[in-house]
């Protein structure tokens, strides 16, 4: 599904990913934890295509398609997903028109029919339900006014709406409390599927008790310097990210 | 700005007026009294405060004529504008056109001279060459009480065989205690010509005029149009202005709010590109005790264009409990395009509350990023962001068939405009 090799980005002059190489196999669900400013949240960037990073090296294929060679809405149409550690606002964008005309526009990108505003609404309060989200949601304007709890789910309900093949979520969890972790957890948990995969960015180890990662890989230094199986996230918890980066170095 | 080109320009109006004088229809004391005016004055030049950042010389270095009557069919033009199926009253080159207006059951509306209105013009050189040379205009009469419901107040210009003309337009609109009005103006045409449209509306006590106006000159023409509008006790003047068409466009409006609770919204969007140069100046006068007005304006400029906004607040001694509210937005998408903006507040009561403000900006990077990391395609990402952008000024409109048009005319606008 997803296959990093070598991977080198930066900013202007700062080298911040020194050559990852991941795989995510479809239908798997892969953590990656490290400590701050390990590059967790420049890798989802230039995975989803954000202007203002150099890739000086490597390559990232994604469902047999080059990444780095698209548009963002590209491979959001080929099945990429970022949920974002902070979602943005849209003021004077309605939540459910934002939604519906992403939706159509994927649909519209892949040949598919596009959904009339009807069955979209339909399949709108059928997730909303499913995610314990207030309906007035979709009434209102992009994230405006929300806590960080309701952007967050607003994050898993277009995922749950928008059903990619691969998501990506940049530290889902920070901010939120238990209940709302939960919620984010078994909406993320639902979608887990033989066709579906994820990769889970995360500084604690506490989301991954909701959901439980096929593998754990560390990144330290732009690096990926540790993989293991999910008992990795309580060693870390337990040791601490020093222990893991003095170990590896 | 040459001082003698403007001279000139004024005295190839005052050349017309004198050949024409006996000619014209109507009141011709107040018409000899703008004439009068528009010798001694002129047009107005970069000297004077209000005209610093609209400078008029393209339209002085034109010479306009009177327009002829025209042997094409512009009921062709008319079908373009895909116009709501309401009442209208359609002017051509500022002239009524009796076969494509259809007029509505049982109100009041003359025609085939100007209605000059009883609204004593505060001395504007714009309005002062309307007077000396207008032609034709409606006069609409609301009688109390009544609900006139919408209706439509088309213009359509051309040019004369490749001549330019101009044209002045006067209207008057009254409305009786308790009536109401929704007046929809479109202002489209072809080649070059200038459209100087001057428009009075008294507002009754409890009486309401909702004012929407279209703008979409042809990319030669000239709009420089000038409202006054009295707002009786708890009367409301409902005003929104969009703009997006013509080389050089000014759209005066006074509000004069001069009955208690009295209220105006004077609300504008001008999306401008290539090298048009749009300019939106209110005054709102509070005159009486709790009165209210609401200003929302939005630019979105792209291109080398220029907008301008001014907006002044006069607050008299005596209009304790006043609420004025302006607020000023610009969407700059290009690094040529440029937006001059000026609010003024003069406020002789103590017990008021009034607030302005003013931001200037580019489209959000993280919004525009967030929007195509959904898969919305960038073209599209952008009018989204900027149909947000103009959403305050634009919801409002309670008139779903009017909004509608406007929606229809700015998706036009933007299809047309470069990507910058």
């Amino acid at each position: 599904m997803l296959e990093i090799n070598a991977l080198r980005a930066g900013i202007t002059d700062k080298e911040i990913l020194k050559g990852i190489d991941l795989i995510v196999p479809t239908g798997e669900v892969h953590a990656i934890m490290g400590p701050n400013g390990s590059g967790k949240s420049t890798l989802s960037y230039i995975l989803s295509g954000r202007d203002g990073y150099d890739v000086t090296g490597g390559t990232a294929m994604f469902d047999g398609h080059d990444l780095l060679e698209m548009d963002p809405e590209e491979r959001a149409a080929a099945g990429l997903f970022l949920a974002f550690q902070y979602p943005v606002e849209l003021p004077g964008v309605n939540n459910a028109n934002f939604l519906r005309t992403a939706l159509n526009a994927q649909r519209r990108a892949r040949g598919e029919e596009e959904l009339d505003a009807v069955k979209f609404l339909k399949l709108a309060r059928a997730e909303i339900k499913r995610l314990s989200m207030a309906d007035d949601m979709l009434k209102r304007n992009v994230n405006v006014g929300f806590s960080g709890g309701e952007k967050k789910r607003n994050e898993v309900l277009q995922m749950a709406i928008l059903r990619p093949k691969l998501a990506i979520l940049d530290e889902t969890d920070s901010g939120l409390d238990i209940d709302a972790l939960k919620i984010v957890a078994d909406g993320v948990n639902a979608l887990r599927s033989p066709d579906f995969s994820a990769l889970v960015i995360t500084h604690y180890q506490r989301l991954l008790d909701y959901i439980v990662p096929d593998r754990v890989h560390v990144l330290a230094g732009g690096r990926i310097i540790r993989s293991g199986g999910p008992e990795l996230a309580h060693e870390l918890e337990a040791n601490g990210y020093a222990a893991v980066v003095a170990e590896a170095a | 700005m040459s001082q003698t080109t403007l001279q000139a320009s004024a005295q190839g109006f005052l050349a017309r007026y004198a050949g024409l004088k006996s000619r014209f229809p109507g009141d011709n004391a107040q018409r000899a009294a703008g004439a009068d005016a528009f010798a001694r004055h002129g047009l107005p030049g970069p000297r004077e405060e209000a005209w610093r950042y609209t400078a008029l010389r393209p339209l002085a270095e034109t010479a306009f004529h009177e327009p002829v009557i025209l042997l094409s069919d512009t009921s062709a033009q008319l079908t373009a504008l895909a116009l709501p199926d309401l009442p209208r009253l359609v002017f051509i080159d500022g002239r009524f056109s009796a076969p494509l207006s259809r007029l509505p059951d049982g109100i009041s509306i003359t025609t085939g001279a100007p209605a000059f209105g009883h609204i004593a013009d505060n001395g504007e050189k714009l309005v002062a060459l309307n007077t000396m040379l207008a032609e034709d205009g409606a006069a609409i009469d609301i009688a109390p009480g009544i609900d006139a419901g919408t209706i439509l107040l088309v213009s359509l210009g051309a040019d004369a065989h490749g001549h330019p003309v101009s044209f002045h337009p006067r209207h008057a609109i009254r409305l009786g205690q308790g009536a109401r009005l929704t007046l929809a103006e479109i202002n489209s045409g072809t080649g070059v010509y200038f459209n100087n449209p001057v428009i009075t509306a008294e507002i009754a006590e409890d009486a309401t005029l909702v004012h929407l106006r279209e703008q979409r000159e042809a990319p030669g023409a000239f709009h420089l149009s000038t409202v006054f509008a009295k707002v009786a006790a708890r009367g409301t003047y409902d005003s929104f202005s969009l703009a997006l068409g013509g080389r050089l466009a000014r759209v005066q409006v006074h509000a004069h709010l001069a009955g208690e609770n009295a209220m105006a919204h004077l609300n504008a969007a001008q999306l401008l590109g290539a090298t048009q140069h749009s300019d939106f100046t209110t005054t709102v006068r509070h005159d009486a005790p709790s009165t209210a007005s609401r200003q929302t304006v939005k630019n979105v400029l792209t291109g080398h264009a220029k907008g301008v906004f001014q907006g002044k607040i006069e607050v008299a001694r005596i209009a304790q409990k006043t609420d004025g509210y302006q607020m000023n937005q610009t969407l700059l998408l290009s690094r040529d395009a440029e937006i001059d903006s000026k609010p003024q507040l003069e406020i002789y009561a103590d017990d008021v509350k009034c607030s302005h403000g003013c931001t200037v900006g580019e489209l959000d990077a993280d919004q525009l990023f967030y929007l195509r990391s959904r898969g919305v395609p960038e073209a599209d990402a952008r009018n989204i962001l900027i149909r947000a952008f103009l959403s305050e000024a634009l919801d409002p409109i309670a008139h779903d068939a009017m909004r509608d048009h406007m929606e229809s005319a700015i998706a036009a606008w933007w299809d047309k405009a470069p990507t910058p």
